[in-house]
């Protein structure tokens, strides 16, 4: 897990919420970004990184690989009942991706839960180099 | 949106004529003032849609319409299976079968005024609202595939309302054609506990009151006098239909690229409805619909509950349920012929005229209620579907208010706590899992509902019939 050297930020959408991943690699900015998706959620601040899950996905570019790394980490976080803070992509390429999360049990007191995000979206999907960095970014629908 | 760029058909009816590769004009349903106001994105996805194979007549908007995911959301398209047409999860959402239910409580607000707050806060104790909440069911995987083949007629069949609550439900609360093989294992691990559940966002449960009758002889056939407090519940198909419309996602991009489909954007992945990608999508879809019916039944059931627990003497009837992001294959008049077309409503309500058989026949000769939602501080509306609706618009009409505002922008211009309090300065009292969730969904957030409901009256596409105030509001 490490020194973070990436960041994440949220962009304007009429209904929903943009999400962007920044970083020096792409799997950085992935991660970024799965940190940005979940803090719409809860306080990513809260959580504490005592569980891992596994994901690992396919697409047919890199593109959609973002989106179902991201609803990837939706499902698990949903199927396991917990809150994800931390993430790490281990191999990727165009097609396929291996990474994985850390969080807890949702816990309602202490990671004040928001809102939740049904989905990882295509709309205003990017990813990519821009100014010498990588940027991950796509909406979620709320 | 630009003026300019379109012909007025009508007051409230505008054309986006049919250029370029569009096979049929794009339609919007507004008044000037909205069109102005209207995002251009609108523009480009009507347009986008009406390039789209099989499409017949026109791509369609409501007065409501804002940007979504490849169709807009407020978008109506209709679709035939012989001339190519395809399915698309854009023009269905990611929460399948999100829709509203009307409840009658038959009691006037003066009875219930003094009970207001005991009732909400006994139903934010019973309806499981918020992120990652669970219910009281736990369904056994062939009790999930009863609820995904037979939606709510499944759960009433356990004990979970009435056959008259089926008869006043869209469909009677159960689609055919779902085929759960087409739901994938992580759909089905998703739903655990999730019947039942209200969510979070713009998801929610008011206790309403009528404040006004515009047709006091279909309100009377609907039962809605002034003064009559309602129950409506706003939701959908949970962690299950969200994954559905996952899922499919990227299964349609693979299918809109093997079938060669020209999708101007990315998030109008589509299969030809007869293909075996389009149909095992609409087999999920129609999972994930049933799904939908069989969550609002649970909460009816719940809402009887709560309303026993603090006024025993209380019977809860239903006025209707409808869902807003669907697909449904329907008979239509198209160019003078009886045609069976699958048509998308993505934030868009059905609304069949008075002679449609498949409405409750209470509501025959009379036409469909149409229940669409306001926020937390302003009305939501019954109207009734039309005949010339039908013939317009494929019987449909707008959902909602549609945002004016971001969330982001929303949350910084406004703070739950004391949105809670200035609601209930104004005799509103707001129940919700999350302050900053309130602050999202406050009511300035949204557009003008009466602006949006008054285009859909005068353009002929429902007609007034109640408007219900909101008294007290539960919020995921």
């Amino acid at each position: 897990m490490g020194a973070s050297s990436g960041s994440y930020s949220y962009f304007e959408h009429k209904a929903d919420m943009g999400i962007a991943g920044t970083g020096p690699t792409l799997e950085e900015a992935f991660s970024q970004a799965a940190r940005a998706m979940f803090g719409i959620m809860v306080e990513v601040d809260q959580v504490r990184p005592q569980k891992q899950v596994s994901v690992e996905c396919q697409a047919n570019d890199v593109a959609e690989l973002f989106v179902e790394w991201l609803n990837a980490l939706l499902a698990e976080a949903d199927i396991h009942r917990m809150a994800l803070a931390r993430f790490r992509v281990d191999s990727l390429s165009d097609y396929h991706l291996v990474g994985c999360a850390w969080g807890e049990p949702l816990d309602t007191q202490r990671h004040h839960p928001k809102i939740e995000v049904k989905a990882a979206t295509y709309a205003m999907l990017f990813v990519g180099p821009e100014k010498g960095q990588y940027v991950a970014r796509c909406v979620v629908d709320l | 949106m630009e003026l300019r760029k379109l012909k007025r058909q009508k007051e409230y009816q505008w054309i986006i004529p049919q250029t370029g590769d569009m096979i049929v004009p794009g339609q919007i349903f507004a008044s000037q003032q909205l069109i102005e106001e209207m995002d251009e994105k609108v523009y480009e996805q009507v347009t986008n849609v009406a390039c789209l194979p099989g499409l017949q007549r026109f791509s369609i908007a409501m007065p409501d319409a804002h940007w979504g995911y490849g169709f807009p959301i407020g978008g109506v398209a209709a679709f035939d299976p012989q001339e190519g047409g395809v399915v698309s999860v854009g023009g269905v959402g990611f929460d399948v079968n999100c829709g509203v239910r009307t409840l009658k409580t038959g009691m006037v607000w003066e009875d219930i005024k003094p009970h207001l707050r005991s009732i909400i806060d006994t139903l934010f104790s019973i309806v499981p609202a918020g992120v990652g909440s669970r219910g009281e069911i736990s369904l056994s995987s062939s009790q999930i595939q009863e609820v995904l083949t037979k939606g709510a007629q499944w759960v009433v069949s356990r004990g979970y309302g009435t056959h008259e609550d089926l008869d006043f439900t869209e469909d009677r609360g159960m689609v055919s054609g779902a085929d759960p093989s087409a739901v994938s294992e992580v759909a089905l691990r998703r739903e655990r506990r999730q019947v039942g559940t209200l969510g979070s966002g713009n998801h929610y449960l008011e206790i309403q009151r009528v404040d006004e009758i515009y047709n006091p002889e279909v309100a009377q056939k609907f039962g809605l006098a002034v003064d009559d407090v309602v129950v409506t519940i706003h939701c959908g198909s949970r962690a299950l239909g969200h994954q559905v419309g996952t899922d499919y996602l990227k299964s349609l991009a693979a299918a809109s690229r093997k079938y060669g489909i020209p999708i101007r954007e990315r998030e109008l992945v589509c299969a030809p409805i007869n293909s075996p990608e389009g149909r095992q999508y609409f087999s999920a879809v129609n999972c994930a619909i049933n799904y939908a019916f069989a969550n609002r039944q649970v909460i009816t059931h719940l809402v009887r509950l709560g309303f026993e627990k603090v006024l025993p003497k209380v019977e809860i009837h239903m006025l209707y349920d409808i869902g807003h992001n669907t697909c449904k294959v329907e008979r239509h008049q198209i160019d003078g012929q009886s045609k069976e077309v699958y048509v998308h409503r993505k934030g868009a309500t059905r609304a069949f005229g008075a002679s449609r058989e498949n409405i409750p026949s209470a509501y025959r000769g009379v036409g469909q209620p149409v229940i669409v939602g306001g926020t937390m501080g302003t009305a939501s509306y019954i109207l009734v579907g039309t005949e010339y609706g039908e013939q317009v618009a494929f019987a449909s009409v707008c959902h909602g208010a549609g945002r004016r505002m971001s969330r982001k922008k929303a949350k910084k211009t406004w703070r739950g706590d004391r949105l809670v309090r200035e609601l209930e300065a104004k005799g509103i009292y707001v129940r919700g899992h999350s302050f900053a969730g309130l602050a999202e969904e406050a009511p300035g957030a949204y557009k003008d509902v009466s602006e949006v409901i008054e285009a859909i009256h005068n353009a002929g596409l429902a007609s007034k019939v109640a408007r219900l105030q909101p008294m007290g509001c539960i919020k995921g």
